[in-house]
């Protein structure tokens, strides 16, 4: 599976405040008996998004937040729980480059890394300053530069004109950084270090 | 310099360091189900890449399969196709498959320690957040998402920053009744559910090193509950006794008259694997074993737990949320809440120590007659041993009924549905909205509290049930 490269992400939020989201409300586990990885991003927060009868909930932070929203903002500790990567899948397909939030579960941040969406770890007043600036005005705009590893809120004045507000670095090792700057993934690289692990494990045969 | 255990084990998996990376990481044992598997498959042919140690990983079906009638075909077709196209794939690339009605099947965390497979110092991982229960033999084992089944599949390797280091040291005397289940939904009401993000845990101290591997097993379990990747134990005499004679373990019969034989040899080696005593951890943390009391969780999250007579305690909005979800209140008791459904299993706690300790509770007395309880092995061998055992009549004869092994209303993928509304006690690991059926609202504890509950029909503490 090979994804889109990231450069510079800029686009309004989908914003919800909720923490500890768990790999089950991303996609719950009825809707992972598909043997592909396409078609999750409609069963997207099904439960969040769609009542008991299947009807659309109108209020939803989902159903109000401007169609071209291409990044996802959420309370601390988001993706815990199961390891499913048809969460990471799901975002993707819905249309989603990055995730910020002020804390990642482990295996979720390694997941959405492995299919080009962005996980951005922000520092706590930089979430709350963005949670206010959207309840303000739900046009906000995020900016994420990978290469320089910043994330900016860009407020638009009544004027139309919009400012930058806010701004700060995020942390992302320089490996993963450049894997999602070239589209490259961890896969290529270990198929074609075959030899070595055919090295080590000659190693540890001949010291057993 | 001093190493901990996790050191130990990390440093000779290291295939690669990438400089300011990640380390390239060898994996010694890899399970593969039925749900995070296809698509890993799927990868490995568009990329016309075969695998590359399939003697390496062992597969089973477990999240989907019904628990009754498993002779039959599973008349799903969402649920059976999921579960061919592993069969399909496992024949195709010699991979060992344990199907359903084979002798050694049943969920992937209880059958790889069950058949030897999982063994002390290896690293292990699964497309499955609760493979943290092999680190109870003392290797490093986590789970992985499905990009990364396939990076295994197709070098043995995975990229992996190594993680911080956290000790949980628990020392003192549980009371009788308090069960391996209460002393981790404890640990995680103290630390929280991202307490551990970021960390590898040790848990270390008189309590761990007193408790049984099945014990073992259900706390490592649960390590992902607080946001730590994995959770292990030093292997010591009872790791050793529990693996001996089983059938992937090293022989304990020597190959040659008068040499030892290879499980003595690996013992030798597997004692090697402790922390040195001067060993530095990024933390430390400590509890006594006299402050936990049997524990049930009240909210939407494992972290949301208290000791069973407690009142619900102040909440923060997200802790609110989850009292909306749930219908309960701040400063209401637990005891005496009604119970819809009990669900005794999962990889948590479908062990047979903890069959035993819920036929104990039960046996002379009758199940409540209106709470629905199924009560679901984690393996065949389980199942079979329960029957050796005689549990099965002391179980029928109390009303209830045994089913057939699987993951069943751990997450709900079969028909094993929690319904919308309903309250269940559950002893799985995850009480999240939804998670055993749409609208279900799920109470997390241990064995002990089921089988209480599971004969009056309310929340119920085992302790008002002891006989001296």
């Amino acid at each position: 599976m090979s994804f889109e490269k990231i450069n510079i992400i800029q686009s309004p939020v989908v914003a919800t405040p909720v923490e500890n989201i768990d790999t089950d409300q991303i996609i719950p586990a009825r809707f992972l008996k598909s043997t592909s990885r396409e078609g999750f991003g409609k069963v997207l927060f099904m439960d969040w998004r769609f009542g008991p009868d299947n009807k659309l909930i109108t209020d939803s932070v989902f159903a109000l937040a401007p169609p071209h929203a291409r990044i996802l903002v959420a309370g601390k500790n988001f993706g815990c729980g199961s390891s499913r990567e048809h969460a990471a899948w799901a975002l993707v397909d819905y249309g989603f480059r990055a995730v910020v939030s002020s804390f990642f579960a482990d295996i979720f941040r390694n997941n959405a890394l492995n299919n080009g969406l962005l996980p951005v770890q922000v520092s706590e007043d930089f979430l709350a300053a963005l949670f206010r600036e959207h309840k303000k005005n739900p046009l906000t705009e995020l900016k994420i530069d990978l290469p320089h590893k910043t994330v900016e809120i860009i407020r638009t004045l009544p004027t139309g004109k919009t400012e930058s507000c806010l701004r700060e670095s995020f942390p992302i090792g320089e490996y993963k950084q450049q894997c999602l700057m070239n589209g490259q993934q961890d896969i290529d690289y270990l198929i074609s270090s075959r030899p070595f692990i055919e090295a080590y494990e000659l190693g540890r045969t001949q010291k057993a | 310099m001093a190493k901990t255990l996790f050191d130990k084990i990390w440093e000779t998996h290291i295939v690669r360091q990438i400089p300011d990376g990640p380390s390239q990481l060898y994996i010694d044992r890899h399970f593969i189900h039925e749900v995070t598997s296809p698509q890993a498959f799927q990868g490995l042919k568009q990329k016309g890449v075969g695998v590359f140690r399939p003697g390496q990983t062992f597969a089973t079906c477990d999240h989907n399969i019904p628990t009754r009638d498993q002779e039959k075909p599973i008349q799903d077709e969402s649920c059976r196709q999921p579960v061919e196209t592993l069969e399909r794939n496992c024949r195709e690339y010699g991979i060992t498959y344990f199907p359903m009605l084979d002798p050694a099947h049943g969920i992937v965390h209880v059958i790889g320690p069950e058949q030897g497979i999982t063994q002390p110092g290896m690293t292990i991982v699964c497309g499955d957040s609760h493979t943290a229960t092999h680190g109870a033999f003392g290797s490093i084992a986590f789970g992985i998402g499905t990009s990364e089944v396939e990076m295994v599949l197709a070098t043995q390797t995975l990229l992996q920053y190594k993680p911080k280091q956290m000790r949980i040291t628990l020392d003192g005397k549980l009371d009788e009744y308090v069960t391996p289940k209460d002393v981790i939904l404890y640990i995680i009401s103290r630390l929280g559910t991202s307490g551990g993000t970021g960390y590898f845990v040790e848990y270390a101290g008189e309590v761990f090193r007193n408790m049984s591997m099945e014990g073992r097993m259900t706390v490592c379990n649960m390590s992902i509950e607080m946001g730590a990747r994995g959770g292990m134990i030093a292997p010591d005499r009872i790791t050793f006794e529990y693996l001996k004679g089983r059938k992937y373990a090293p022989s304990d019969v020597s190959a040659v008259a008068g040499e030892e034989d290879p499980f003595s040899l690996a013992v030798k080696e597997w004692s090697r694997l402790r922390s040195d005593e001067d060993a530095r951890f990024d933390k430390e943390v400590s509890f006594r074993a006299e402050e936990i009391r049997p524990m049930i969780t009240y909210g939407t999250d494992p972290g949301r737990g208290i000791a069973i007579d407690d009142v619900i305690p102040a909440c923060d909005e997200s802790g609110r949320k989850g009292l909306r979800y749930m219908d309960f209140c701040e400063g209401e008791k637990m005891i005496g809440k009604k119970v819809d459904y009990i669900f005794v299993g999962s990889c948590t706690n479908g062990r047979i120590e903890d069959f035993r300790a819920f036929a104990k509770l039960v046996e002379g007395k009758k199940k409540a007659p209106y709470t629905t309880v199924w009560l679901v092995p984690g393996s065949a061998e389980v199942r079979r041993q329960m029957k050796e055992e005689g549990l099965d009549r002391i179980l029928e004869e109390a009303g209830f009924e045994l089913r057939q092994p699987g993951c069943s209303a751990c997450l709900a993928m079969n028909e094993d549905k929690i319904p919308a509304g309903e309250y269940a006690l559950s002893t799985s690991n995850r009480n999240f909205e939804g998670r055993q059926g749409p609208g279900a609202r799920t109470m997390l504890c241990g064995p002990l509290v089921a089988a209480a509950s599971a004969l009056t029909g309310v929340i119920t503490d085992p302790r008002t049930m002891r006989t001296k």
